[in-house]
């Protein structure tokens, strides 16, 4: 499997603070990597690396075999940021129509993406009259309209319910299986099992980069949580357990 | 064609909030009926006064519209989304100038009507091209409006750019004191001031029936500002950002 994002040793500085200190990984081409890691690990500095709007301060960032950020890229990758970023003072539909405009699609192409996020009711309904999680939902749509090669999403599940979680995560998996490259963000373990990879992050370094499977298998555990919680106690940073899943607010980036 | 698509996704956000619609045509309008029965007993003054504020009013209201517009697409996310896609800064900075600059000419629209038609107001030139010069400084209110937005971080500070970078041009422009009368320093700066020429440009077509060379370089003048505040804008928008 050829690979679609590489990093290599790459530290990032926010402010005065380093956030990834030197962390080099490889996500393969057409699979779901799940990003796992507690509020402030620097998952969202490592995406926002990766969609190239982070300054680096040293170390490699290559998507499909470019820069990251270079121009030629901004057809083959949709960003998802935490915050839903779309316009509240707009229709559902006029913002996936716009958002679809950008990569010369159609407005079928905006339609369909409305209705695979399960907002085809809503379709008419002003952005910033909507739910937290239909909000989201729409910032969704028009990250995935493009069915952009790569897709990077920073934690597109939060607030939405089990059923609505469920689709999303079919919808994931069927871009992967047409070829798209997925970066997701997760606080939730269970989400991280439907995932092919997994990055664990704490702190800004890599501690675990496996399939599922084998990070279970590494730590002796059958439980994700615990997992994370062996690798971390086997990293022997000496610092108490860390919270890894539980929290729903992350730092803003 | 995203240029477009961009000038109508404005255009589109600005009809859902109708208040602010309804706002940009009605203040204009009384405002200048409150001036008429002001200066009521003084004649002359009103045709003086309206004259300008006609190419005023679009310059504030667009400085500000615009600047708070703008501050929402950097605090809301939607610009650091807007620089991931194959948009081009042009797009956008030229899409908010089209849809502003098409606010503006309903407003100034509107405005001459009312002032031309019921408040009686005189000028020796045409009021078109009274429209045309407010159209000019509504683009300049905007371009500047960009710029000031990416100073600052909150509402609170984006409003007050409006008196730092709009009042005191009003001061200056020879609205208040005629400019030869100003002293030397304060001429200088007033040179510098873009609004110092959108408003002698109103008053050449105030008192000469024909468009003069002095209104079309005062023109040229001001639609040289607004691509040197667009060129700055375009600076401020970062794709990369700490």
């Amino acid at each position: 499997m050829t690979s679609a994002i590489e990093v290599a040793d790459l530290v990032v500085h926010r402010g005065a603070r380093p956030v990834l200190h030197g962390l080099s990984c490889t996500i393969p081409e057409g699979s779901v990597t799940g990003l796992l890691g507690p509020s402030g690990s620097g998952k969202t500095t490592l995406m926002r690396a990766i969609v190239g709007v982070q300054v680096v301060r040293s170390g490699t960032v290559t998507v499909l075999g470019r820069p990251a950020g270079d121009a030629k890229l901004r057809k083959e990758i949709g960003y998802l940021t935490q915050a839903p970023s779309v316009y509240a003072d707009l229709t559902v539909r006029e913002n996936a129509r716009y958002f679809a405009a950008l990569y010369g699609l159609g407005q079928a192409e905006a339609d369909a993406a409305v209705r695979d996020v399960g907002l085809a009711e809503a379709a008419s309904q002003l952005v910033g009259n909507l739910s937290g999680g239909q909000r989201s939902r729409a910032s969704l749509a028009c990250a995935v309209v493009s069915k952009p090669k790569v897709l990077i999403l920073d934690e597109p599940t939060v607030g939405q319910d089990p059923v609505l979680r469920d689709e999303l995560w079919a919808q994931f998996r069927g871009l992967a299986e047409s070829g798209s490259t997925l970066v997701v963000s997760s606080h939730v373990m269970d989400e991280a099992n439907r995932c092919d990879r997994l990055l664990l992050i704490r702190e800004g370094l890599l501690i675990a980069d496996d399939t599922p499977a084998a990070v279970k298998a590494s730590a002796g555990t059958d439980d994700l949580d615990q997992a994370f919680l062996t690798l971390i106690r086997r990293q022997g940073t000496g610092v108490p357990a860390p919270r890894a899943t539980g929290e729903t607010s992350e730092v803003p980036s | 064609m995203i240029l477009l698509h961009t000038t109508g996704r404005i255009l589109r956000q600005l009809r859902h909030d109708r208040r602010t619609v309804a706002m940009l045509v009605a203040v204009p309008t009384l405002l200048l009926t409150l001036l008429y029965f002001m200066y009521d007993s003084q004649p002359g003054v009103f045709d003086h006064i309206a004259l300008i504020m006609l190419g005023v009013f679009p310059f504030i209201i667009m400085f500000l519209i615009t600047s708070i517009a703008m501050l929402r697409e950097r605090t809301t996310g939607t610009l650091e989304r807007l620089l991931t896609t194959p948009l081009r800064k042009t797009d956008l900075l030229f899409g908010y100038g089209l849809a502003f600059g098409l606010a503006a000419a309903v407003q100034a629209g509107f405005a001459s009507a009312l002032a031309y038609l019921l408040l009686d107001l005189d000028t020796q030139g045409a009021a078109g091209y009274v429209v045309m010069i407010a159209v000019a400084n509504a683009v300049l209110g905007m371009a500047l409006g960009l710029l000031a937005s990416a100073f600052a971080k909150t509402e609170f500070q984006a409003v007050q750019f409006m008196p730092v970078l709009a009042v005191p041009q009003l001061l200056l422009c020879g609205l208040f004191v005629p400019r030869d009368l100003m002293a030397g320093w304060l001429q200088a700066i007033s040179d510098v001031l873009p609004l110092t020429y959108a408003v002698e440009a109103l008053q050449e077509v105030g008192a000469h029936a024909e468009p003069t060379g002095t209104m079309w370089r005062d023109f040229g003048i001001v639609a040289g500002a607004v691509v040197v505040a667009l060129v700055a804008a375009a600076g401020t928008l970062r794709r990369r950002t700490p």
